[in-house]
This record gives structure tokens, C-alpha cells and sequence, in this order.
């Protein structure tokens, strides 16, 4: 690992002015991603402001009747929080579907937001990488995709974002707090991250020195109506192939409202606005959720090795749609 | 460049200074002797570096020994009381829980944080409900809680009557 300086601030003021100085300088909450990294030379930095107790570890009950989850609230925390559980259930299964109970524990909400790709050619420093070193290449692109993106993909980067639980998140319309040089901002998920394009290096809409201190889930009617499934080829502690978090409020037989969001098919958590636009109103039917699943995917664009995530994306789609719906 | 840390670790508080590199397992195998959690893949997969920080279950392979400091930390060696074998332990020996030993430490301790959280009411990815209050300890919820330690000699056929008798005989704390 190369040599670098390790800080820990006052404050989270302190602590953005600190990077800030510091161009090739990142910041330190769990660990458990960038640490890895760093023993494989995939991320290099000079400092690591150390920022995890400095974030809030609470969840907070917000007057609109949402919640606020504190940076620093770790994984585990918040998948067994009681108000996560019952109102926003699909979080809590999302984030329990996601690595071990020991890394859960260690990792945080900020930091979980902020992983980076498992894709295997951006962790092989051998190789050529456009998002470890841009204008390298791709090697996904003609060589081992069968992890990879099927939507929103270039062909400077066909990596997909591995967080299960910024997937339940990007279905529950959830608010991103910042800090930074600037000042303080929110945005919402969806917001946060970007597709690959021409800068792959860049997973989020991010400045240099803007850190993560919180996320807001708004208040819903119908989130306690939501579920998370993931399909992996392991029974546990895999990262998904295809996730879908999806939230759904059906009234007299009819879909009133859904969240769709799907994961592993795509440089970012991709919320599903065809297939919602598509269901809103409909008969919440298997046809319905079908036709819903066809509507999202019409743009998918597999490569050699992942052409099995269409049809997988479009059955998990529809099954988690029949299950919510009360259909078995 | 040194940072200096204070660790409690096993019951003994030590105050080291640590290359800023230095993750927990290191600072504990190669500072403080302590030689209990073993480096097996050093990436977070196999869970053999399995320790209890501040009470609960991590890899330390993965933490930073100064983003740390003043962390009371709980080894495979520090369950032992007064010479006694922690109940946990001496399951594993009468269920004959191993094969090499090589993961056993990393098992013992994940286990003991395991069942603190299935006792705290903390769900798992194969609780059915998990709105639900209560969730039985199944042997089912003992392997998905338990997956991020490996075995490579394979002994889970063991290591899950092992983990099932200490929980079931109770006395854990």
C-alpha cells in the first residue's frame, strides 16, 4: 500500500476544508471498500481524512413523518432499525441481502453509497481501465462482461454500481444530504450517480471534498408495501447479478402508485420510470407487470456474456411486482 | 510517519504507534502479540481475522488501527476467562468443529457476535418478516449469518451443531 497521511478532523467543516486542500486526497468512514482498494493499488490517495465519527449514527425521526439516517449509521443498524423494518422493509432487505454480517457492521450508509464497481478488470491493475485509468480502455467490453451493464452502458465503461441498499434507496425516492467547500446541499438519488458516458472515472455527481452526511427517506403511504429481491450465484455474500427493489399500491385492482428500481444492470442504480409510467393505472396483473418489464428493457443492450440478465431483470421485475400485489 | 493509538485489546490496554497503513489484524499479530486472528485472504472475504470491536463482530483485516483508537477489542484468545473455555469454544471441540484450525478463532468469535445480534432481534436475509418482532434461530438463520466466515477444509457439517449447541445451552455472555 502506498504511504499516505492519516487526518481526523474536528469537525465536518474542518474536515471538508482539509480535503479540499488535498487534490489527491479521499475520505475514510468504514472502510471496508476503500481499504481493499488501497492494499490493491486500484485507489492511491496521499490522505484519508478520517470522517466516521464525525457523521451522525442516528436515525432520526423527521416532522413530515419520514427519516433521517446519519452518514455514519453502519449497515447492520439500519437493516435492524424497527422503523426501517416495517415502514421501508425493502432497505432493510437490500442492505441484509449485501455482504457479511462482519462487514455490515463496519460499513456505513455514506461510505455504502460511495463503492465503488466490483467489475474485475477495474480491480486488476494489469489490465486497461478507463474508470481506474482513464483513456486506458475498456477491457470489459470485449473480454469476461458477464457481470455487467445491459442499460445506460458506453463503450468507454460497461461497469455496473454494486450497492444493494442505494438500490432499495433509489425506489424509496430518497434525498442525499452534502456537505461541502461550498456549502450544504441535497439531491435526490437518482441525482447522485451517473451513467459511464466519456468519464467513467466518475461514479457521482460529487465535487472534490463533498462528503455525504446523511440520507432523508420521505414519508410514503404505500413504502411499508415494499420488497427487495436480489439473484446472485450464491446463496449469500455475492453481489447481485440482478436486484429489483420495488414499493406498490394497488387500490380496487388497480396499480395507484409504484417505485421500481433495478440493480447490477447498470452503472448506476436504475430507477425504472418506463415501467412505471407504464403501470400506473393499469390492472395490477401479471400482464400488466409484464408488459411494464418489456417497456424498461426495450432499451437494453447486452454484451457477449450478459445477455441473461434481460430475461432475468424481467422475471425478477415481475415476480416481485405479482408478490407485492398479493399474488404468489 | 507514526500515529499513536490506545487499544484495549483481550483486557489489556496497550498504547502503540502505528504506520497510518497498519490495519487491526496487523497491529494486533505484529504489535501486540496477539496471534489469534489469522490473516486469510486479508481482503474481507474469508472472515478468519474475525474480531469483536467495541462489542461487535468485524473483519480487521479491513479496519485501520488509527481509525481506532481507544476501540476495546475481543480475540478468539480473549474469550478464554481465567482459564476456562468459553462456552462457544468448547463446542466447537465437542462437536469436533474443525479440521485444520486455520478459520476456527475467526469462527468462534463470529459465532458469539452472531448469536448477540440474533438475541438483539437483529434480522438476517432469510428471516421471512422482517417487520416482524421475533425471528426463531434457526439452522437455516445460523448459515446466512454465519456466511462470511469460510471453511476450506469444509467442516460446516460441524461448525453448525457446534454454533447450535452453544446457542441452545445458553450461558453465552
Amino acid at each position: 500500500m502506498k504511504p499516505f497521511r492519516y487526518d481526523r478532523a474536528e469537525d465536518i467543516s474542518g474536515a471538508v476544508a482539509t480535503l479540499a486542500r488535498e487534490p489527491a486526497g479521499v475520505f475514510l468512514a468504514g472502510g471496508t471498500n476503500l481499504v481493499d482498494l488501497m492494499k490493491l493499488d486500484v485507489v492511491k490517495p496521499d490522505v484519508l481524512v478520517d470522517v466516521r465519527r464525525l457523521t451522525s449514527a442516528e436515525i432520526e425521526d423527521l416532522p413530515d413523518g419520514g427519516l433521517r439516517i446519519g452518514a455514519a449509521v453502519t449497515n447492520s443498524e439500519l437493516a435492524a432499525d424497527r422503523r426501517i423494518r416495517s415502514r421501508y422493509p425493502a432497505l432493510s432487505q437490500a442492505l441484509l441481502s449485501g455482504a457479511s454480517g462482519q462487514l455490515r457492521n463496519l460499513a456505513t450508509t455514506g461510505g455504502n453509497l460511495l463503492q465503488r464497481t466490483r467489475c474485475a478488470y477495474f480491480y486488476d491493475t494489469t489490465t486497461p481501465c478507463n474508470k481506474r485509468e482513464p483513456g486506458s480502455g475498456c477491457s470489459a467490453l470485449e473480454g469476461y462482461n458477464k457481470e455487467h451493464a445491459i442499460l445506460g452502458a458506453s463503450r468507454h465503461c460497461v461497469a455496473t454500481h454494486p450497492s444493494d441498499m442505494a438500490v432499495a434507496m433509489t425506489a424509496l425516492d430518497a434525498m442525499v444530504r452534502i456537505h461541502g467547500p461550498r456549502g450544504q446541499r441535497q439531491i435526490p438519488i437518482t441525482e447522485l450517480y451517473r451513467l459511464p458516458g466519456q468519464e467513467p472515472q466518475h461514479d457521482t455527481n460529487l465535487e472534490h471534498a463533498e462528503l455525504i452526511t446523511g440520507v432523508d427517506l420521505p414519508p410514503s403511504a404505500f413504502s411499508p408495501n415494499s420488497r427487495y429481491r436480489k439473484v446472485r450465484e450464491r446463496a449469500s455474500y455475492a453481489f447481485a447479478l440482478v436486484s429489483v427493489a420495488a414499493a406498490l399500491e394497488v387500490r380496487d385492482g388497480v396499480v395507484h402508485d409504484v417505485r421500481l428500481a433495478l440493480g447490477g444492470v447498470a452503472h448506476r442504480p436504475w430507477r425504472a420510470e418506463k415501467a412505471e409510467d407504464a403501470l400506473r393505472g393499469k390492472p395490477a396483473v401479471q400482464q400488466s407487470f409484464r408488459a411494464a418489464a418489456a417497456a424498461e428493457l426495450a432499451g437494453a443492450a447486452p454484451l457477449r456474456d450478459n445477455a441473461y440478465k434481460v430475461p432475468l431483470a424481467r422475471n425478477v421485475m415481475i415476480r416481485t411486482l405479482l408478490e407485492l400485489s398479493g399474488e404468489r | 510517519m507514526g500515529v499513536e493509538i490506545t487499544l484495549k485489546a483481550d483486557g489489556t490496554e496497550h498504547r502503540i504507534a502505528v504506520d497510518p497503513r497498519t490495519t487491526l489484524l496487523d497491529a494486533l499479530r505484529e504489535h501486540l502479540g496477539i496471534y489469534s486472528p489469522k490473516k486469510g485472504c486479508d481482503h474481507g472475504q474469508c472472515g478468519a481475522c474475525t474480531i469483536l470491536l467495541d462489542g461487535v463482530r468485524v473483519n480487521s483485516c479491513l479496519a485501520l488501527a488509527a481509525a481506532h483508537d481507544g476501540a476495546e477489542i475481543i480475540t478468539a484468545e480473549g474469550l478464554t476467562a481465567d482459564g476456562e473455555l468459553h462456552p462457544m469454544q468448547r463446542s466447537f471441540i465437542e462437536h469436533d468443529a474443525l479440521q485444520c484450525g486455520y478459520c476456527t478463532p475467526g469462527q468462534v468469535v463470529s459465532a458469539v457476535g452472531m448469536l448477540a445480534e440474533a438475541e438483539a432481534g437483529w434480522p438476517s436475509h432469510v428471516t421471512r418478516d422482517v417487520s416482524a418482532g421475533e425471528m426463531p434461530l434457526t439452522d437455516e438463520e445460523i448459515r446466512e449469518r454465519m456466511s462470511g466466515n469460510l471453511c476450506r477444509c469444509g467442516a460446516y457439517a460441524n461448525i453448525l451443531p457446534a454454533i447450535r449447541g452453544a446457542a441452545d445451552g445458553g450461558g453465552l455472555r
